[in-house]
């Protein structure tokens, strides 16, 4: 790594630009650990949300009036943002969701229920978050699919044999994490794109903790649906992105009825709208959108691939000074790894450590993290994770670490 | 930094998690149940042995969890062996209003004793569940529901 390049990044400059990051903790400054749960938001954001709340109130694809127009197009050309930022080939196969939950669960709902039989099988992994897995539980009930895991190994790696010989001509879809947010891991999700599709599989590819540290494109990655978060890539809340291959949009049908997404209405019959109005029931959460366009152009400012190489010496700085505390056990060692460090202490349990860790300003989730399979795989009950992100710096890697000895005397006792 | 948040972990908690008392199963027990708190993954079972004159003679409890839940379940079973069951009652109803911050043992008159040490742990919304876990494994054992969740 050319340390010239990573100092490029000027973090202290980044820092101010993030206005929660000046909150006191108990007095003490915030050390935001938490990325992985959600991110902060930059200025531009937040004024993007209140630019749109003081002066173009108002509903989109409904009014010919002047705030109408104006919200319409700022909401549509954050849908632009969306459409350059995954280098999908049109506009229209970008649809506006709640997050990533509900696009995968969109995806189960409408391509799931139309095209998937009784005994269709569906490949996931052992690392799915929950949202990647009860939805096509779900499906499973209702059709009779059968849902099956591949496994993982004990860094927490795909093993990607076994993967690969699960996919078969019962196979229907695969739906797999890129990034798993409970253990760093970052999956060769190309090498599994173009087997499934050597088998003419569609892959969902759930890029919730990937499209806000790497770049990401779907065309060059050729994934059939793409799901990702507003709110984890510097976004608002509530908002997300379903992206699919048109074709698959056109035949899929709507999920949601409503206000949008219908062409016509008549007792007798309706007919729906065009992509992606048709998956778009209702009033959409018009300034939640108009801020995840705001954090796009923010991030694509920075430049993912500066992101990802000043959050990988990150990762290697953290990894370094957590391995050598004592007792201390990573879970989530893979060799391609974001910049995730879940970890377990033999003395402290995660939730004490994340209690007293606060203490010291520390914001660091613990818990299963949506993933109790892998807790189970990794027999722990719950682990601490401090999940980084570009705002973060190594002396609050070291404010972390002091904060875990603390944690560790106060327990020898 | 005298901050007054740094009380939950006392001494007497911090022991109570590192020896607790009365761990493990319970031979003979008439009553039992487990407790789960699916947010953070505790797990405890609690154990009762309770007699024809409706009295507590013995209670345990075994299960993994964080100190916080571990030394309550600790302090709870020996709080209530000895007591019957309408004493057992009081003080969980006592000890619940202690937790979520409605009873102040310097103010309000209690039975809770040594429970009162749990008496700030209102200020921690996320660990009052862990506080809370075995009281309502217990009280479920006697009313015989075997399962107990902090999510329903």
């Amino acid at each position: 790594m050319n340390p010239a390049s990573v100092q490029q990044l000027d973090v202290a400059k980044i820092r101010k630009d993030f206005p929660n990051l000046n909150v006191k903790v108990y007095g003490k400054p915030l050390v935001y650990l938490d990325n992985a749960a959600t991110t902060l938001k930059p200025k531009p954001v937040i004024e993007a949300v209140q630019r749109y709340y003081e002066t173009e109130s108002s509903n989109v694809h409904r009014g010919v009036h002047f705030l109408s127009e104006k919200a319409t197009t700022d909401f549509e050309n954050a849908r632009e943002k969306v459409r350059g930022f995954l280098n999908a080939p049109k506009k229209n196969q970008i649809i506006f969701t709640r997050g990533t939950t509900e696009a995968i669960n969109i995806v189960a709902q409408s391509y799931g229920r139309a095209f998937l039989q009784k005994g269709d099988e569906i490949l996931i992994t052992h690392m799915e978050h929950h949202s990647n897995i009860v939805p096509w539980q779900i499906l499973c009930e209702e059709k009779g699919c059968v849902l099956k895991v591949a496994p993982i190994n004990e860094n927490g790696e795909l093993i990607l044999d076994e993967f690969l010989k699960m996919l078969g001509p019962r196979t229907k879809l695969v739906s797999v994490v890129y990034i798993s947010n409970s253990l760093g891991t970052v999956n060769p999700v190309q090498r599994i794109i173009d087997e499934a599709h050597r088998h003419n599989i569609p892959v969902l590819l759930d890029a919730a903790q990937a499209v806000n540290h790497r770049p990401v494109d779907v065309q060059e990655l050729g994934c059939d649906f793409l799901a990702f978060s507003g709110h984890k890539l510097f976004g608002p809340t509530g908002v997300g992105v379903l992206y699919a291959k048109e074709e698959l949009l056109q035949k899929m049908p709507p999920v949601q009825g409503g206000g949008d997404m219908i062409a016509s209405v008549t007792f007798e019959k309706t007919t729906y709208n065009t992509l992606p109005y048709k998956f778009e029931a209702g009033t959409p959460h018009v300034a939640g959108v108009i801020g995840l366009g705001a954090a796009i152009d923010y991030v694509r400012s920075i430049g993912l691939e500066r992101i990802a190489e000043y959050e990988n010496q990150l990762l290697l700085y953290g990894t370094k000074v957590l391995s050598a505390i004592d007792g201390l056990r990573l879970i989530g060692t893979a060799r391609e790894k974001s910049a995730i460090l879940s970890f377990v202490l033999p003395e402290v349990h995660a939730h004490d450590l994340g209690t007293l860790v606060d203490e010291e300003g520390v914001a660091v989730r613990t818990g299963h993290h949506c993933t109790m399979p892998v807790m189970n795989f990794f027999k722990v009950p719950a682990t601490s994770r401090a999940s980084l992100s570009f705002y973060n710096t190594r002396e609050e890697i070291d404010i972390l670490v002091k904060a875990i000895h603390k944690a560790k005397k106060i327990f020898k006792n | 930094m005298a901050d007054s948040r740094n009380e939950l972990y006392q001494q007497v908690i911090l022991e109570h998690n590192k020896k607790p008392k009365n761990f493990g199963k319970l031979e003979g027990a008439t009553h039992f149940a487990e407790g789960y708190n699916p947010l953070c993954g505790d797990h405890l079972q609690v154990y009762l042995k309770i007699n024809k004159e409706n009295v507590v003679e013995a209670v345990s409890f075994d299960g993994s969890g964080c100190a916080i839940s571990k030394a309550s379940a600790s302090m709870m079973t020996t709080s209530i062996t000895g007591k019957n069951l309408s004493e057992v009652e009081e003080i969980f109803k006592q000890f619940h209003k202690l937790i979520v911050g409605e009873l102040k043992p310097d103010r309000d008159k209690n039975i809770l004793g040594k429970l009162s040490i749990f008496s700030g742990i209102w200020q921690f919304p996320s660990r009052v569940k862990c506080a809370a876990l075995s009281w309502h494994a217990m009280h479920g054992a006697i009313h015989n529901e075997k399962k107990i969740s902090t999510e329903n």
